[in-house]
């Protein structure tokens, strides 16, 4: 789960970093309040979107006066914004943040995140700050910075030291930059992070370390042990359909074609939207039900694909292993019967109870069309959907 | 005889009483594996599936003798039940449970690296030597025994690559679902070498998925240290970036872990990669065949 900048600040400072003092706003909120809470007249007005490239798309505004501030603000609130990390509609913006702008010496780049080959996490800095991590690494790899944290020990002394020198920043504030290496570990670790991303860290002119802005991903696997991050995932943009998928713990994702596909398993799912594609058609979704899905899971499924109005055809490709066929020849006559079906079906199904459920399909009266494996399934669905 | 487990394997269920390891546990013993012990703490000396239950591992290793744990347990416990197995100096621990959270098995990785213990997963389907011993949750009907080593981190698409080879005759000599964490206790690189040590193996099936470097680093191992033919399926070549694709370890971010960049670097390294998922098992055979004629 990818949480907002202000509520990844809101972390960092309770866990003793610097941030800039500030306030996020959404629709209807008072400015000057907000304003006059900052305590300072130059400022900062951020779009809060969950994607990178805002600079860039007008998401990062200064002000100097308060008046100026609540323009800025009031004429961001509510619109879309399109940077080259979103859709060319954008995302609207229904929060900024307002900060006190902060003087800056330097800009440096700090993250944490997990090194999938060393299976640790790994501490990432650059003194190119500001500049996308990606970007600095294709063109200045040198500049990269990288130490693995055993987690055991957290970051070591010699190893902040390292990093410390390796910045340029040992004489002017190594106490200060061990504090916040310490800190962003324990923020790392203790909210289960997938990625903090500090970018940039400035050096302001008194020499304080302060996070300008902060990109958190936690690990969904372990919300459950987070309760206090159900409050923030209800910020979270995501559209109808997708939360519908999400409250029947149904792995969804609405994608640009006509070719509606329900599977069963993240990699077959995947690989009926390659196949898909390689007979020339386009899916409208990735829809994993899961291993072991239940009959309203699978009704759900079948109706979160049927509301969707761009699909053309329905694939439903289904090994079953745990997840018997019959359950999910269930759950599609099931669903048809609730909202009715005007489209072409194409059904695959294999594995555990298929002939209990090729015959529950057969004597539904419903018209299917029934491929014998995955090829024909997708040549038959593509078909269908021209 | 296949790689990791044969016909005298004897397994624990750690969660047999549970539901998914209760249904688990017996299609294990209808394949014929032997399913010696169970471990529900709080349940020990009772009988499930007419098994005896212990209350932990080594309760159940010093009664009844196992080499190899399975785990049912749910994902707030499962660090815990793997690091158990180990514990108790068994040599296999196969992970079924999904949702653990990452640094929860980093620090399984850790505990286990001064172990003699083998993880295989976890969020994983299992592993199987068709005909002679069935760990995990795959059917086992769809397999058949052979001389085809299969290696995928996906669950559900290794069902249908085996049922490709199984109707075409091509039995396997072990299937091995490595999981879809980014983080997993055997990767491709541990399961090729075993592949390539073991006489019952002629041909090897690498399935791999979007995200992450792990078959980047098994093109590297099989361009150095593997002679036998290998056959690639990447899952995901349509996938949009920065969104994850069910698995947890199935998203592109950057330039990393991109369908385009594994496929690449197999094929560098001499693996024969298909395009279409439908055309794995006629992919199979027809490098076989291609083989012998060489020989």
């Amino acid at each position: 789960m990818k949480v907002y900048e202000f509520q990844a600040k809101d972390i960092l400072r309770r866990y003793g970093v610097c941030v800039p003092r500030g306030k996020a706003i959404s629709q209807g909120h008072d400015v000057p309040e907000t304003f006059q809470e900052i305590g300072s007249n130059r400022c900062v007005i951020k779009a809060q979107v969950l994607a990178g490239g805002r600079g860039k798309g007008g998401g990062i505004q200064f002000a100097n006066t308060f008046a100026e501030a609540q323009a800025i603000a009031a004429g961001m609130l509510g619109t879309h914004l399109v940077t080259r990390q979103t859709s060319q509609k954008g995302i609207e913006i229904k929060y900024v943040l307002i900060e006190e702008a902060v003087s800056i010496k330097k800009e440096l780049y700090l993250a944490i995140t997990i090194d999938r080959s060393l299976q640790t996490p790994i501490l990432i800095a650059s003194t190119e700050g500001g500049m996308e991590i990606e970007e600095v690494a294709k063109k200045l790899p040198d500049k990269i910075i990288k130490e693995p944290i055993d987690t055991f020990f957290g970051v070591h002394p010699f190893q902040m030291r390292r990093i410390a020198s390796k910045l340029g920043i040992s004489k002017i504030s190594s106490a200060r930059f061990n504090n916040l290496i310490t800190n962003i570990f324990n923020a790392f670790i203790n909210n289960d992070c997938s990625l903090l991303e500090i970018n940039p860290l400035a050096v302001t002119a008194d020499n304080e370390l302060c996070a300008l802005d902060a990109k958190m991903d936690i690990d969904d696997n372990a919300l459950y042990r987070h309760p206090e991050f159900e409050q923030i995932s209800q910020y979270q943009d995501v559209s109808p359909v997708e939360a519908l998928a999400k409250k029947y713990k149904l792995s969804y994702i609405s994608l640009d074609g006509n070719i509606g596909c329900l599977v069963n398993g993240a990699g077959l799912a995947m690989a009926t939207m390659d196949i898909i594609k390689l007979h020339g058609g386009e899916p409208a979704n990735f829809l994993d039900v899961g291993g072991d899905a239940s009959l309203e899971q699978v009704t759900q499924a079948f109706k979160i694909i049927l509301s969707d109005s761009k699909v053309k055809a329905i694939l439903i490709n289904i090994f079953g292993g745990i997840m018997k066929c019959d359950v999910i020849a269930s759950g599609i006559i099931q669903a048809i019967h609730e909202v009715g079906i005007h489209i072409p079906l194409v059904v695959r199904l294999e594995g555990t109870n298929v002939d209990i459920a090729k015959k529950i399909l057969a004597n539904s009266g419903l018209s299917i069309i029934s491929a014998k494996d995955m090829k024909e399934a997708a040549s038959l669905a593509v078909k269908a959907s021209k | 005889m296949g790689i990791l487990i044969n016909k005298d394997t004897r397994v624990v269920c750690q969660g047999i009483t549970g539901q998914a390891g209760s249904f688990h546990a017996e299609r294990m013993l209808e394949y014929g594996t032997r399913l010696v012990a169970g471990v529900t703490p709080g349940k020990g000396g009772t009988t499930h599936l007419g098994i005896p239950v212990f209350d932990n591992v080594l309760d159940a290793k010093n009664n009844v003798g196992a080499n190899a744990s399975v785990i049912y347990v749910p994902a707030p416990f499962a660090a815990d039940a793997i690091m158990e197995v180990a514990e108790a100096g068994i040599e296999l621990v196969v992970c079924i449970t999904e949702g653990i959270p990452t640094l929860d098995i980093i620090k399984v990785k850790k505990y286990l690296s001064n172990k003699n213990t083998h993880l295989i997963g976890p969020n994983c389907p299992g592993i199987i030597t068709p005909g002679a011993c069935k760990i995990g949750i795959m059917p086992g009907y769809i397999h058949t025994p052979g001389n085809v080593g299969v290696v995928s981190r996906s669950g559900t698409l290794t069902y249908e690559a085996v049922w490709q080879l199984t109707q075409r005759g091509l039995g396997q000599s072990t299937c091995i679902g490595i999981g879809g964490d980014p983080i997993v206790g055997t990767d491709f690189v541990d399961v090729l070498r075993l592949f390539q040590e073991d006489k019952d193996t002629r041909a090897i099936v690498l399935i791999g998925e979007i995200g992450g470097s792990a078959e980047e680093e098994a093109a590297e191992i099989i361009k150095q240290e593997i002679t036998k033919p290998v056959i690639g399926f990447i899952a995901g070549s349509t996938a949009p970036p920065g969104r994850r694709m069910g698995h947890a370890g199935a998203i592109i971010s950057g330039n990393k872990g991109t369908a385009i960049s594994k496929i690449t670097a197999l094929k560098d390294a001499g693996v024969t990669v298909v395009d279409s998922p439908a055309d794995i098992g006629e992919t199979v055979a027809r490098v076989i065949e291609q083989t012998k004629f060489f020989q």
